[in-house]
């Protein structure tokens, strides 16, 4: 590999980097922005004023704004993201077995969705505008259009109620068998599976069929290569910048924005995790879970830009 | 055997259809007299309880913010699950009696000031240790401190000391109170080592099942305590597991799948759906919770009494709980309390009457309209409740203006604060309870700013009062107070809506709290 790739992804890097901090700072500062502080939602109705002095002694909450984001950003980058307040407990250890339960949800989704949509999303462009495009298209985009939850639960209806193959509640535990776990998680992975579909299959089409036009796929079908030849050597390598951004867009929503299905199906994974502590008022466990998930979201999107600057051949050989 | 048939026996089994009756239904299905009555035989005798199997409850009320610690429980997962775990000084039985746990036997002073508990014997905990007076004593102090933050504080308070000796610990209230023994039966007031001074969130004590699995927000399992003191009564199934499901469509098709055996709040416009399925049981029952629009009495214009008189005659309370709890309910008569209390006595029942709340309104002088607020937070149906209320208002010429608020905040910046709203109470187990909590003038709860000097004395002479008969007719006297001059607006009380699936057995209906108050999973077993 030549230094303008390696110039331009450690650029990419350094941005995602800036990037996360400028979000740290507006994480911390929306969270002081809400009225009353951390110690007044501690204490809650029972506060007296000496209760509140004290408490906020303890936390640090006398010292300026600014020492107290140094402090808690220090804390971030070692791996301390403080305590609950509402439990008690270590916002780190707790977070980890609902972010790995996020991901293996998520990795398993992947998995099956994305091979899947660009699958599709190639058989649609090699028969394009005959009925195959049209039925592969018209499924995708109504199991897109129906809201997750009623997705949720008609597999619920028929898988877990009335033919009782994949179980509704979709509750995971530590030492778990894989079987029972894959077993566990069939449906909400059937139901992301649906819901990201057709947004990479509609995309892969779109990028391929833009290519299609170019005079080089011309040559190609006029050397007497099959259509599908055509379309996987020379029209989907050209393609592949696009698809891999909209691949990462899905798989960031994946991990970000599956509260609804964990609730549907009772998983427990970060989504809920949020939800519960947002309502407690649990200000440091909010502020953590927001920055992993922009964490997520920055360096998926990363990896889509180096995975399209790498996947550019005028890129990847200079004159 | 048929399904009609296994039916029917179950139903003999359980009281429900006459042995005679069915003889006849079998001879209709064609089945000989001899075979018939050993079916019956083998249904009785599956009605005693089985021991084994893993019993699931599928839950709402449970978040990952949950904690063992008996003191900062709230809602309903952590409730049922420590009654499984847990074990209680005094508990109030399915019919409302007293049923002494680790206290072998509750006496107290003639003044009702002082009272003894004596200690039971061989009690032991989940760590092995014998439950003992210091045990009790000092989870009474915890409970009494500040610092715990226990949800019992409330009643904790009004106990000066707290004294172990021997067997028993003796306690010295500020003030006589009869009902102490009800207090002590609070949810809160789980028995721990040490009063859970060491670790407050061990998660032991001397209950039935013993603590093996925690995550808060997700599931909670136990395993049978194989040293429990009345493992005849309690603790049938090997294994109890509370799975959090707050989603009320997953709830029900957790149940009807299969994968748990109870599930609790079901909601009650798709009750009688559920009821049509196959081995599900709905079990509903009366309870001390009510739904309530409030008014505060010292605020303007609900300080009038005849405003606040033409207000509750303006309401449909029939109706209402026919459209919002399709008549799972009971109809509220603006007292706190009913038929699920002890020392209960019925007053005649009040009515919509438009014409008389017109006569009342025009006499109190208020012109223009009156603000309610409401939100989908106060109660299940808040809203349309309110609505109905406007409604029946504008037939007595009344117009009442709705505001709708959101649910976030609704208890800190409308309840207690704004006039009058729509709330809701869950009930408690004494009428002095009820009083004390809620319509005292120096009571932090009291919503409808009921500032009565002499019903406060009322309240103390009564909670004071060990003659039982006195004290009904004076409870009689303070509901009469607060019906007809107080800013409790109460159409009607809740039920408790459970189900439970097939083979569930051992279910009895308890009026304390959902999930027979707590007991379901360690009281009910698996049928064979």
């Amino acid at each position: 590999m030549s230094s303008p790739i390696l110039k331009l992804v450690a650029q990419r890097v350094a941005l995602g980097i800036l990037l996360l901090l400028a979000v740290s700072v507006l994480i911390f500062a929306g969270t002081q922005i809400l009225p009353g502080d951390v110690a007044q939602a501690i204490l809650g109705q029972s506060a007296t004023p000496e209760s509140l002095a004290n408490l906020r002694e303890q936390l640090g909450l006398n010292q300026p704004a600014y020492l107290r984001y140094f402090h808690w950003l220090g804390g971030v980058l070692t791996g301390d993201l403080g305590t609950a307040m509402s439990s008690g407990q270590d916002i780190a250890t707790s977070i980890k077995g609902r972010l790995w339960n996020t991901l293996f949800l998520a990795f398993w989704a992947a998995i099956v969705a994305v091979p899947l949509a660009i699958i599709l999303g190639l058989i649609a462009v090699r028969y394009r505008n005959g009925w195959v495009d049209k039925l592969i298209s018209g499924l995708a985009l109504a199991s897109t259009s129906f809201p997750e939850f009623f997705i949720g639960y008609v597999l619920v209806y028929f898988f877990a109620v009335k033919w009782q193959i994949f179980p509704g509640i979709s509750t995971v535990y530590d030492g778990m068998p894989f079987g029972e776990r894959m077993q566990a998680i069939a449906l909400p992975a059937t139901a992301l599976t649906l819901v990201v579909l057709a947004h990479m299959m509609r995309m892969t089409r779109a990028a391929i069929l833009n290519v299609m036009q170019s005079a080089y796929v011309e040559t190609a079908e006029l050397k007497g290569l099959s259509a599908f030849n055509v379309i996987r050597k020379h029209a989907f390598p050209n393609a592949i910048a696009p698809i891999i951004n909209v691949v990462m867009l899905n798989l960031a929503y994946l991990i970000v924005g599956v509260v609804v299905v964990e609730v549907i199906f009772v998983y427990p994974g970060m989504g809920q995790y949020l939800v519960d502590h947002v309502t407690k008022r649990d200000v440091p466990v909010v502020q953590a879970v927001g920055l992993i998930f922009a964490a997520v979201y920055i360096s998926l999107n990363i990896i889509a830009d180096i995975a399209a600057i790498v996947a550019n051949p005028r890129l990847r050989h200079p004159k | 055997m048929s399904n009609e048939l296994e039916f029917l026996s179950r139903r003999v089994a359980s009281g429900k259809l006459s042995r005679r009756d069915f003889l006849g239904r079998a001879a209709a299905l064609g089945i000989s007299a001899p075979f018939a009555n050993s079916l019956l035989s083998s249904a009785a005798r599956a009605a005693g309880p089985v021991k084994g199997g893993t019993l699931k409850a599928g839950l709402v009320g449970g978040e990952s913010t949950n904690s063992l610690d008996p003191a900062l429980m709230m809602t309903q997962v952590p409730f049922a699950f420590g009654k499984c775990w847990g074990e209680m000084i005094v508990e109030l039985s399915p019919e409302g009696k007293l049923e002494n746990r680790i206290a072998e036997e509750i006496g107290s002073s003639d003044d009702a000031k002082v009272w003894t508990l004596k200690i039971r014997d061989g009690v032991e905990f989940h760590n092995g240790k014998t439950v003992t007076a210091e045990d009790v004593a000092a989870t009474l102090e915890r409970h009494s401190d500040e610092k715990s933050k226990s949800g019992a504080l409330g009643y904790m308070k009004g106990i000066e000391t707290i004294k172990a000796s021997g067997k028993e610990v003796v306690l010295t209230l500020k003030e006589a109170n009869a009902d102490l023994p009800y207090l002590l039966s609070d949810y809160h007031l789980i028995v721990q080592p040490n009063g859970g001074k060491d670790k407050p969130d061990a998660g032991i004590s001397a209950g039935p099942y013993v603590v093996k699995t925690n995550e808060p927000g997700v599931r909670h399992g136990a395993e049978r305590f194989a040293n429990y003191w009345q493992g005849d009564k309690m603790g049938h199934a090997d294994q109890i597991e509370v799975i959090v499901i707050n989603d009320a469509t997953a709830r029900t098709a957790a149940l009807q799948g299969g994968q748990v055996n109870m599930i609790n709040r079901v909601e009650p416009k798709i009750v009688d759906l559920i009821k049509r399925l196959p081995g599900v049981t709905i079990r509903n029952h009366a309870g001390p919770g009510h739904y309530v629009f409030i008014m505060h009495c010292n605020t303007a214009p609900f300080d009038n009494a005849d405003l606040r008189m033409a207000l509750k005659l303006a309401i449909d309370r029939e109706e209402m709980l026919d459209k919002i709890l399709r008549g799972y309910g009971s109809l509220g008569n603006d007292f706190p309390i009913n038929a699920s209390y002890p020392l209960f006595t019925e007053i005649e029942q009040r009515k919509y009457d438009p014409d008389k709340a017109k006569f009342h309104f025009k006499k109190s002088g208020h012109d223009g309209s009156v603000l309610l607020r409401t939100s989908d937070v106060a109660f299940p149906g808040a809203v349309d409740a309110a609505q109905l209320f406007q409604q029946s208002a504008a037939k007595a010429g009344i117009t009442l203006e709705i505001k709708r608020e959101p649910g976030d905040g609704y208890w800190n910046e409308v309840w207690n604060k704004q006039p009058f709203c729509a709330s809701y109470w869950g009930g408690r187990s004494t009428q002095d309870q009820m009083y004390s909590t809620a319509y005292l003038s120096t009571a932090d709860w009291n919503d409808t700013r009921f500032l009565r000097p002499d019903f406060d004395k009322m309240v103390l002479a009564a909670r004071a009062e060990l003659d039982e008969a006195k004290r009904k007719q004076m409870y009689h006297d303070m509901a009469v107070m607060v019906r007809d001059d107080g800013g409790l607006i109460l159409p009607m009380f809740n039920q408790f809506i459970d189900a439970t699936g097939a083979k569930v057995g051992g279910w009895v209906d308890d009026p304390h709290q959902e999930l027979m108050n707590g007991y379901a999973l360690a009281k009910c077993w698996l049928e064979a």
